[in-house]
């Protein structure tokens, strides 16, 4: 896929997040938004995973550590074509397998999860097993900013490095806002690099919208034989769609009529911008 | 004539354990220890030395212990996750609610010194909550084995078995079998270890080996016979046998090394009234205060976990 077709399935997917939390009434919005570049570049230029390699132990394997930004993680499975994109209209309705965080249930989620500071040690278990048995493939987790509080990652960050899983890749998503304030306000990170590069992995920065840079990024892994790889993607939170880009009330708000039609006229402007 | 003594102090099950993983591991490259600083307390000393590619050493870190052997499962590993029962199932709760049991990821989860086991090493390493909380949680089977047999047979069984298990045992040395009859194991079926008619006991775990000597005194000593039942599974809970048990109405006497609240006893008791039965009924465990301070066995002897308590107990439904 060239630089200009990931813009435009950008724009298409960001499109489709909005689409189904408008019409689920629910959704993690901001997020969602922030990280969906990266997803983008993951599933479409970076991972060996795909409906029909999925059965296979050989494939990639990426868990969604922020479990909450479903949205964006199933518009873009359902682009790979895991499952009918017309699914996605039961989004967090009665009975439906569509819930609020990945679900194992939905085929191309490989593990359930939600609860935050899980993703890395799972990803670490399986980074282990595959050097185990030999098999070259790599493992990815994307993290929130906020999530970094919980102690759990940083067990798991320990021991990444002291297992020197360079297989291992943990992203990110680093919008600087969570769901009461900013990092800075709630729980201070800075600085991320320096305590990474602390714990025994190798870091780089990159520009979390920008698919050159994601893309250079993640063919270069793993950034240091026998060290597991962290990139830190500084991205926007409610990425595309001004009214909500570094909003708090984004972080779970859901458009209405108005801010719906709003939102999408700004994303076919992007697109037009594009295509010029 | 139940006349036979019972031989103690062997083996502690924790030695079976280590024991019956080694003769897995050297045959199955999949099976793989993980360990939180516990390959000492976990016996796990000499299966190190033997399969030092098949152990892995996450360090005191409980919920890592969990996430990683949920990530070593899902690739299709035979993960044991060892660590004390205390740490294993109350920081690492959240683990094993959604990494383990939620997210299918079939993960065999060993609680070692569980119980009361680090006796006045206190509160903070004794486990009397775990039954309870993991009743509580979906899709995970829960096991305390009684004997070396049981343990044995529950560690091969649950090697083979593709869904989350949590099997706790202690460090005391432990009986052999204590059935004289009964060679077979299976995960979700009660051993009777003792057959009755007067009273039964349903006990599990280490409050197994008590209630056998309750029984062989109270036969010997009262003429009253009693049926022991080893309900090694706690989930599922073996209806069938508890239903043909309660059918005679006689007394019925839970025993178990956990709190009152939420184990064994209540189990029992939710599934007696449930199906209609007032058979006289009563819950021997810790009750609900700071336990006492003293040696596994002090404890167990303070709160009526023991021959004499549980013959008092026994006397008392029977010639109220």
């Amino acid at each position: 896929m060239t630089i200009q077709e990931l813009e435009l399935k950008s724009v298409e997917y960001r499109e489709k997040i909005l689409r189904y939390i408008y019409n689920a009434k629910a959704g993690h919005t901001g997020g969602s938004l922030s990280v969906v570049d990266i997803l983008n570049v993951l599933y479409n230029r970076i991972m060996n995973v795909s409906p029909e390699n999925f059965h296979l132990n050989e494939r990639d394997r990426y868990v969604q550590s922020k479990g909450h930004c479903v949205e964006a993680l199933y518009v873009v499975l359902a682009d790979q074509g895991f499952f009918p994109e017309e699914d996605l209209l039961t989004l967090c309705r009665y009975q439906s397998p569509y819930i609020g965080h990945p679900t194992k249930k939905i085929k191309g989620v490989e593990q359930n999860t939600g609860g935050l500071g899980h993703g890395l040690a799972i990803c670490a278990g399986n980074a282990i097993a595959a050097k185990k048995d030999g098999l070259p493939l790599k493992v990815f987790t994307i993290m929130g900013d906020g999530e970094l509080a919980e102690g759990s990652n940083w067990e798991a960050f320990m021991l990444a490095s002291h297992y020197k899983l360079d297989n291992l890749c943990a992203i990110l998503d680093y919008n600087k806002l969570q769901i009461s304030g900013t990092n800075t306000e709630v729980m201070g990170l800075e600085p991320i690099d320096k305590k990474l590069e602390a714990f025994g992995w190798a870091v780089r920065h990159v520009d979390g919208h920008n698919f050159e840079e994601l893309t250079s990024t993640l063919e270069s892994l793993p950034f240091e034989t026998g060290k597991p790889s962290f990139i830190i993607a500084h991205t926007t939170k409610g990425k595309g769609v001004s009214y909500m880009e570094n909003t708090l009330k984004w972080h779970h708000g859901v458009p209405d009529k108005e801010q719906y039609a709003a939102a999408m006229e700004e994303l076919e402007g992007i697109r037009t911008k594009i295509l010029e | 004539m139940a006349t036979e003594v019972i031989k103690t102090a062997e083996t502690a099950n924790l030695e079976v354990f280590s024991a019956t993983l080694q003769e897995l591991a050297a045959h199955d490259r999949d099976i793989l220890v993980v360990t939180s600083d516990s390959r000492g307390s976990g016996k796990l000393g000499p299966f190190g030395v033997k399969f030092p590619d098949q152990i892995i050493e996450v360090g005191i870190a409980e919920q890592n212990l969990v996430g990683v052997a949920a990530g070593l499962a899902s690739m299709g590993k035979k993960a044991f996750a060892v660590s004390p029962a205390c740490f294993l199932t109350a920081r690492s709760l959240e683990q094993i609610k959604n990494d383990v049991a939620y997210s299918d990821n079939p993960v065999k989860l060993i609680g070692i010194s569980a119980g009361v086991s680090y006796g006045a090493l206190g509160t903070t390493h004794h486990s009397l909550h775990d039954y309870a909380v993991l009743r509580a949680i979906n899709n995970i089977t829960i096991i305390a084995p009684a004997d070396n047999f049981e343990t044995a047979e529950a560690i091969r069984q649950a090697a083979e078995t593709e869904s989350p298990v949590y099997i706790r045992f202690g460090k005391k040395g432990m009986p052999d079998n204590l059935s004289r009859q009964i060679s077979e194991f299976r995960i979700g079926k009660g051993r009777v270890v003792r057959e009755g008619g007067d009273l039964t006991f349903v006990a599990t775990g280490e409050a197994v080996l008590p209630c056998v000597k309750a029984a062989d005194l109270l036969e010997q000593t009262y003429n009253v016979r009693c049926k022991v039942i080893s309900m090694h599974t706690i989930k599922p809970l073996d209806e069938a046998l508890l239903f043909e048990t309660a059918g005679n109405n006689q007394p019925i006497i839970t025993v178990e090394e956990h709190s009152v609240n939420g184990g064994l006893g209540e189990a029992v008791a939710s599934f007696l009234f449930q199906k209609g039965f007032r058979n006289s009924f009563k819950i021997v465990a810790l009750p609900d205060e700071h336990t006492v301070s003293g040696s596994q066995t002090e404890i167990f002897e303070h709160y009526g976990i023991s021959e004499k308590g549980l013959v008092q107990t026994a006397l008392s439904l029977i010639q109220p």
